[in-house]
């Protein structure tokens, strides 16, 4: 795609001849236009509902694992009829239980808001904002898809092999998972899973790279890295977490592979299972930890920044008014993506680690909360003498930023390391990261569906449903995890099966109970949610307007239903940030395209 | 908006009068160590909990003042250096304050045991924990994992050719210890990762295997002493593994019995070192009760 203004004298000739080559380029056939295609907009749809696809099987997943934990002493014949073996007499069977609870931080983490926010926004949005007509390589772009797809099949075939799929954890942390005499999922079940992972690592890094060079050179004409939308920067930074981080859990997950296939011991020392006595000497399972965490912190950065960087553009175009602290929110992005490298230790204060190096980790894991407090002030101050408009995507902006402040806060807790020894692996760390990463991420990625949906299929969601959408789904998502906190400091463990034998932990039942129903209640409003979306696809209400909800930036100058290369005719020229709402009496917004004024002040 | 602050203020006022008498804190930590955690804890609740009612409440209340209306401009207000600095600066300050809290009880809790503490090793397997105490010479014997052997009473690979594992006592599950006696816990797995989890003592570490790991604590009241305390006749402390090591990982319960000296040794007393548990043509009682004479033989091959 030429996008780029060869010769600064007559970029209009040179945009021209770039679209005109393009029209002629494109011969679309159904292959080329839905299935292997190399346009953003469609790769993003197609990362959006696979990803939604998996939303639905990971959150059926924890609905089975709820049941369980809501009424152990119930039988529920119809999981027979559907699970087979592994719900024999309508109880699911503990190995199946991990399963299932693996299977579901697997899917929701990687797939869902890995590659179903960063790989349908950053796709979207990312040309659209700078002013591309695509991707800096298309072509890796569509290979991002199919290996993110490959990675899917592989992962959903795993859900059918005999011994069943992975059930260590998401973490996978060796020796349960690297023996398949510990575990029946570390058998083929842990294979698909780090096959899968392979695959999937390869398709975060092909996005990536791509969104960090379209980002960097393909900026339309006037752009400035400081003219462009708080989305991109999100992005921008995601990505670069993204390819630096992933490589170094490919690296975990291959020496995984060499300790289960070819008898090395990297990750296993002293062990006696099974009657037997393993050779492996010398190797630390620690080890795995430090690779893993050192993506899986920054992991947690992928999921957020994106949804925050979604947050700040649609509370900014809601409140009709600037975002506030433009530069505080680049700054505090950089802080936290540099931050995020430096804190994975936080998660393994209790592996018996070096308390003087743990030190360092926690003083680095508060300092995170700084530039986290400050994104949320400018959110708040963004609000402050707004004339706001609620629409859908603005009450899920504003849910995000409640969902953060309550999960963030608890973040305080668990990051300092003496607390940690207390709330570690309990229910209270289910309750701090399901709300700051998990629901607030989901949010992040609702508020970003609704509020561009109109740019994606040009057509509106219904506002009815979306309304009854939210509500249910924050006073849910409320309900279900603000409870958990008072488990986890009663020192009620994660991952338990079942809490009846306990003395210390069985006075909570009624209260998974009441846990569990919720579920069942919020992901029945996701259904909800899906109809709406799939309803809205192809009998929503058009579109009728270029630009629905007065917004600043590029993409809503494009055409209703963009083709593939954006814009007709040459790519607009940017003057001025993309946030100046309400900045000249008796104008609502600015358009980033409009020039200067000369009385104006420049921002 | 507002409906819902208000509606969120009751929900958590409410839930805090359903749950808080479940958690661990109204009856305070078992261990000396635990009511440090408890200070901090609160310490700590009461930072986050203004911020968080400071934050919700202008969250919502914004939302619902700033609604859509003709008759106010939105304000053009795109930044202030002042502003950041000051929800920059004080952030900052807080948080160094609750770090230097933290480290101070962590670098506490992380040090070596004090002298003359109790030592116990506990050693985790799929799926339960078993219990060794040092006997009389106050040494635990060495221990090489390929020498382990259960069809020959050596299940934790202990290497009998090192004397001081000889008076050495293994118990699975229940572990006793003295009330307000130092005890330290040396950490092993045979298989997979485990996790002695204590939440009555605020105290948690990793059974890692191939690498021992240790963790110590203060406990001040004995198991009968909490009976009273919580009312409930059939409490006891529990070891709950708390890092999933497969399908058996919520039922991997261990047990403490905190007990005075005199029960403690009453209760030591009571146990026979395993060694003879593996060579029970060794034990001096047994070779007492057939043949007087022998008991020297026996100590002779001991030595």
């Amino acid at each position: 795609m030429n996008n780029e203004g060869i010769t600064h004298e007559e970029p209009l000739v040179v945009h021209d001849l770039g679209h005109e080559a393009h029209v002629h380029h494109h011969k679309e056939t159904f292959i080329t236009k839905y299935v292997f295609s190399q346009d953003h907009k469609m790769i993003s749809k197609q990362f959006l509902v696979t990803g939604i696809i998996w939303a639905v099987i990971g959150g059926l997943f924890s609905v089975i694992f709820r049941l369980q934990l809501g009424y152990p002493d119930s039988t529920f014949p119809f999981l027979q009829d559907i699970l087979g073996h592994w719900g024999q007499g309508g109880k699911i069977d503990p190995e199946f239980y991990y399963a299932l609870v693996t299977m579901h931080g697997t899917i929701l983490v990687f797939f869902v808001l890995t590659a179903g926010l960063s790989g349908t926004f950053s796709n979207f949005l990312i040309p659209l904002q700078v002013g591309a007509r695509d991707m800096a390589s298309p072509f890796l772009n569509m290979l991002s898809y199919w290996f993110f797809f490959l990675s899917s099949i592989i992962m959903f075939s795993s859900l059918f092999l005999q011994t069943g799929p992975a059930s260590g954890g998401w973490t996978i942390y060796p020796p349960l998972s690297a023996l398949g005499d510990a575990s029946d999922g570390a058998k083929a079940g842990m294979d698909f899973w780090l096959a899968s992972i392979a695959m999937f690592i390869i398709s975060v890094l092909l996005g990536g790279l791509n969104y960090v060079s379209t980002i960097l050179n393909m900026r339309t004409k006037g752009m400035s890295m400081t003219r462009l939308p708080l989305t991109i920067w999100a992005f921008f930074f995601t990505a670069v977490l993204g390819v630096l981080s992933f490589p170094v859990l490919l690296s975990a997950v291959v020496l995984l592979l060499f300790d289960r296939h070819l008898g090395t011991s990297f990750y296993l020392s002293d062990i006696f299972i099974n009657g037997k006595i393993l050779p492996n000497e010398g190797g630390s399972p620690i080890l795995f930890q430090h690779l893993f965490w050192f993506l899986g912190h920054p992991e947690v950065y992928i999921i957020a920044l994106p949804a925050m960087g979604i947050t700040s553009e649609v509370i900014s175009v809601n409140s009709r008014k600037p975002i506030f602290g433009y530069m505080a929110m680049v700054g505090s992005f950089f802080a936290i993506a540099t931050l995020s490298f430096m804190v994975w230790a936080h998660h393994m204060f209790v592996t018996g680690m070096n308390p003087f190096l743990g030190s360092f980790f926690v003083l680095l894991t508060l300092l995170i909360a700084v530039p986290s407090a400050i994104k949320v002030f400018n959110w708040l101050t963004t609000l402050w003498k707004g004339s706001i408009h609620f629409t859908p995507g603005m009450l899920f902006a504003i849910g995000f930023v409640s969902l953060f402040i309550s999960g963030g806060l608890t973040g305080i807790w668990l990051g300092n390391s003496s607390l940690d020894i207390h709330l570690h692996d309990t229910y209270f760390v289910i309750a701090h990261f399901h709300l700051v990463m998990g629901v607030a991420s989901m949010f992040g990625m609702f508020a970003g569906i609704y509020h561009w949906f109109p740019k994606m299929y040009g057509r509106y969601m219904n506002n009815t449903l979306s309304y009854i959408h939210f509500w249910l789904t924050i006073i849910g998502a409320y309900c279900i995890f603000w409870p958990m906190h008072y488990e986890g400091l009663a020192g009620m463990p994660r991952r338990y099966y079942d809490f009846s034998n306990w003395e210390s932990f069985k006075m909570f039942g009624g209260l998974n109970e009441f846990i569990s129903i919720v579920a069942i209640i919020v992901f029945a409003a996701q259904l909800l949610f899906i109809g709406n979306f799939f309803y809205s696809i192809f009998k929503g209400r058009k579109v009728t307007t270029k630009n629905p909800w007065g917004a600043n930036t590029l993409e809503w100058t494009t055409p209703i239903r963009p083709g593939h290369g954006n814009w007709i005719g040459e790519i607009p020229e940017v003057h001025r940030w993309p946030y100046d709402y309400g900045k000249e009496e008796g104008r609502d917004f600015i358009l980033q395209t409009e020039p200067v004024g000369e009385a104006e002040q420049g921002h | 908006m507002i409906a819902f602050l208000i509606a969120g203020l009751i929900g958590v006022w409410y839930c805090n009068k359903l749950y808080y008498p479940k958690t661990l804190f109204p009856m305070g930590a078992a261990s000396a160590e635990g009511q440090n955690i408890d200070t901090m804890l609160w310490i700590t609740i009461i930072v986050t909990g203004v911020v968080f009612f400071a934050t919700q409440i202008l969250l919502f209340w914004f939302a619902f003042k700033y609604q859509e209306s003709d008759k106010r401009k939105p304000l053009y207000f795109t930044h202030s250096n002042k502003l950041e600095l000051i929800w920059t600066g004080i952030p900052a300050i807080v948080l160094t304050v609750l770090v230097v809290f933290g480290l101070k009880y962590w670098f506490k809790f992380t040090s070596d045991a004090p002298k003359g503490s109790q030592v116990v090793e506990i050693t985790g397997h799929q799926f339960g924990w078993e219990i060794r105490y040092p006997g009389r010479d106050g040494v635990l014997g060495r221990k090489n994992y390929k020498l382990t052997d259960p069809a020959k009473g050596n299940s934790l690979g202990v290497d009998w050719a090192d004397e001081a594992s000889h008076d050495d006592i293994h118990v699975p599950t229940t572990m006793h210890v003295v009330v307000n006696k130092p005890v330290k816990l040396v950490i092993n797995s045979q298989d997979v990762i485990h996790d002695v989890g204590l939440p009555h003592f605020r105290m948690k570490m990793d059974a890692v295997p191939g690498t021992p790991t240790t963790m110590w604590f203060t406990p001040i009241y004995t198991t009968k002493e909490m009976k009273e305390k919580t009312g409930n006749p059939d409490f006891t402390y529990e070891i709950a593994c708390d890092q999933l090591c497969g399908k058996g990982h919520f039922s991997m319960r261990g047990v403490i019995v905190v007990e005075t000296q005199q029960e403690f040794d009453a209760y030591m007393a009571s146990q026979k070192p395993e060694y003879y548990k593996a060579f029970p043509e060794l034990d001096p009682d047994k070779i007492a009760a057939h043949d007087s004479t022998s008991k020297t033989v026996a100590q002779n091959i001991k030595k």
